[in-house]
């Protein structure tokens, strides 16, 4: 086992406790073709034959909890979900990976919830779990791309955070992120508690092996309704409402340069760029 | 009665202009006055002079322009500019508030939502006014899907994708009201410990008016080489797909996506990139798109205005030659 980080305080004495957010989505990969939404619901139509995902960002956020283990911080990890019944699958992915435990919050009468209202819901789950000193999230969902509840529960909790992480290290109560902007990065520097966003730049989360998913059947998921945290439905009122979601057409008609050779293809594109006046 | 006030824009400063992203957003502000009422206002956050700044915000179309000046205010930091934009906020009285979607507005506007306890709309396409009601049209699922999102709070926040909307015609001389705001006490927990600019080499992905582009289909990294040739030849910038970034082969600060730079060049060569949808959320303002692919069936080569099926290796050497005697 790896030692304690040199320098620790007294404080880190005990185990830092580190909630990952992470939320059951239709496969990003799924490809476009097979991507269809029902007008009448306003809702998208699972794909035959393709099961939902972890959101990758969210696995990448249970990478990086894991990784502050790695790094010799004594760390407890708790993967938490907001969904419905197989959104336990979403977890069980993060326990696979090496999480401790388990939270899952279903309730009927979350279905139709927007990031407000989610937010609302894990920032009390997260005061339920209690004693946390890291709440890790994946910078957005891979359905709604929006990126909004991680900061919701910061907010809500009343705790700095920091977006859009490529790394994440805690030590001496404090967690420091390196960010990734549009033009370059930076470190930023944070007292836990805190809520921290994970990017792609991560790297690779980590794939579990056949172990690892038979020891993450034992690890215990605790289920919690809307009652278990003490909310009621009055206090959660979405702030946006979908009043359409649907597929853009393309309609697009593409030109294939033809050529018998790679060289009469190259030749032929150059023309066809100069004749329309591209270059 | 609230909300009256008309839209406010939190501007963004680039190079010692206003960010191209801050005048389309103005731009949309004052289309959005005319159904919504009130004024189009525009808040500029910073720590050095911001008063040349204002000045071209009056003629890009602010009515009235909120300047906040202090040492604190940058670099940006969530907890050193909300308190400030939430007074800015109580003052101008919005009922639509817009941010660009940029690193300062992904982090921004989620939050600010929630300190005024209401909606945010991201990566925001269009706002729309019908029947008196706000509308905001947005992407979703990696760019597979539009959504449009009616807010049952006022103000909603939106952060604006670039390159979605028009700038006003700018009208040099215009003045807009200038509004000095106070600023401090601000309880700032973060800290920033440094800054690394990635090194802008080459035309600036977002200015280009020819992009090429590469994607995991190049094989390795080697493949930028070509890529880079035939920026040269075209004076084009260079990017790449998510998947390619995310294999270490070309700089995140160059990848063009959901999660990177949104850019809509004239002439947009995607080589070996197949087109997922998230990246095609980067680039589908592209005037048009020229794929070079090995396979037909790639969603690049469906989006494509001109498409060669090839082998990328084999196609580019003697294109780069081929433009070369074009350009000469």
């Amino acid at each position: 086992m790896p030692g304690r980080v040199p320098g620790s305080t007294h404080r880190e004495e005990k185990a830092v406790k580190i909630i990952v957010c992470v939320k059951q989505v239709p496969d990003p990969e799924t490809p476009a073709s097979a991507f269809k939404v029902d007008p009448a619901t306003n809702k998208v139509v699972p794909a035959p034959g393709i099961a939902p995902v972890i959101s990758p960002y969210d696995a990448q956020a249970v990478e990086a909890a894991l990784r502050i283990k790695d790094a010799g911080v004594d760390a407890q990890i708790t993967v938490l979900s907001m969904g419905p019944a197989s959104a336990r699958d979403a977890i069980k992915h993060g326990l696979a990976m090496g999480a401790d435990d388990g939270v899952l919050v279903t309730d009927p009468a979350l279905e139709d919830a927007d990031a407000y209202v989610t937010a609302q819901v894990l920032a009390a789950a997260c005061r339920k779990i209690g004693e946390f000193d890291l709440i890790v999230c994946g910078r957005q969902a891979a359905d709604w791309d929006q990126g909004i509840v991680p900061s919701g529960i910061a907010e809500i909790l009343g705790i700095p955070c920091v977006t859009v992480a490529k790394s994440v290290t805690v030590h001496n109560h404090a967690v420091t992120v390196e960010r990734v902007l549009q033009d370059g990065f930076e470190t930023v520097e944070a007292p836990l508690p805190a809520v921290v966003t994970v990017s792609n730049e991560l790297g690779d989360p980590r794939y579990p092996q056949l172990r690892q998913i038979m020891m993450a059947a034992r690890k215990q998921v605790q289920q919690w309704s809307l009652a278990d945290l003490g909310l009621s439905t009055e206090q959660l009122q979405p702030r946006l409402t979908i009043e359409k979601l649907f597929v853009p057409v393309n309609d697009s008609k593409v030109e294939i340069i033809e050529g018998d050779t790679p060289e009469e293809k190259a030749h032929n594109l150059a023309l066809a760029m100069r004749n329309a006046k591209l270059i | 009665m609230a909300n009256e006030g008309g839209v406010l824009v939190i501007g963004e400063e680039h190079e010692g202009h206003l960010s191209g992203l801050t005048t389309e957003m103005l731009g949309l502000a004052h289309r959005m006055v005319h159904k919504l009422g009130g004024k189009v206002q525009l808040a500029l956050l910073g720590s050095g002079d911001l008063s040349a700044l204002a000045a071209e915000g009056g003629e890009w179309g602010a009515e009235k322009v909120y300047v906040a000046q202090d040492a604190s205010l940058a670099p940006y930091q969530g907890d050193a500019w909300l308190p400030v934009i939430e007074e800015i906020v109580k003052q101008a009285d919005p009922a639509l508030i817009l941010i660009g979607q940029t690193s300062i507005g992904r982090d921004l506007g989620p939050r600010l939502a929630f300190r005024l306890d209401t909606g945010v709309s991201m990566d925001t396409l269009d706002v729309t006014v019908d029947d008196g009601k706000i509308k905001l049209l947005r992407p979703a699922y990696g760019g597979n899907a539009r959504v449009i999102l009616s807010p049952t709070k006022l103000p909603v926040v939106a952060t604006v994708k670039a390159k979605a909307q028009e700038p006003l015609e700018r009208k040099p001389g215009q003045q807009a009201e200038i509004v000095s705001v106070a600023v401090g006490g601000q309880n700032i927990r973060t800290k920033v410990l440094g800054q690394e600019k990635a090194k802008a080499e080459g035309v600036r992905l977002e200015d280009a008016r020819i992009i090429v582009s590469g994607g995991r289909g190049l094989g390795a990294p080697e493949g930028f080489k070509l890529i880079e040739e035939l920026a040269e030849v075209l004076g084009a910038a260079t990017g790449a797909s998510r998947a390619a970034c995310d294999l270490g082969w070309y700089p995140p600060s160059k990848q063009i996506g959901l999660t990177g730079t949104t850019v809509s060049p004239d002439v947009y060569i995607a080589v070996a990139i197949s087109g997922a949808s998230q990246h095609m959320a980067g680039m589908s303002g592209a005037k048009n798109i020229i794929a070079i692919n090995k396979d037909p069936e790639a969603n690049m080569v469906k989006a494509a205005r001109f498409a060669v099926i090839e082998d990328y290796k084999k196609v580019l050497p003697p294109l780069i030659e081929e433009l070369k005697k074009l350009q000469s």
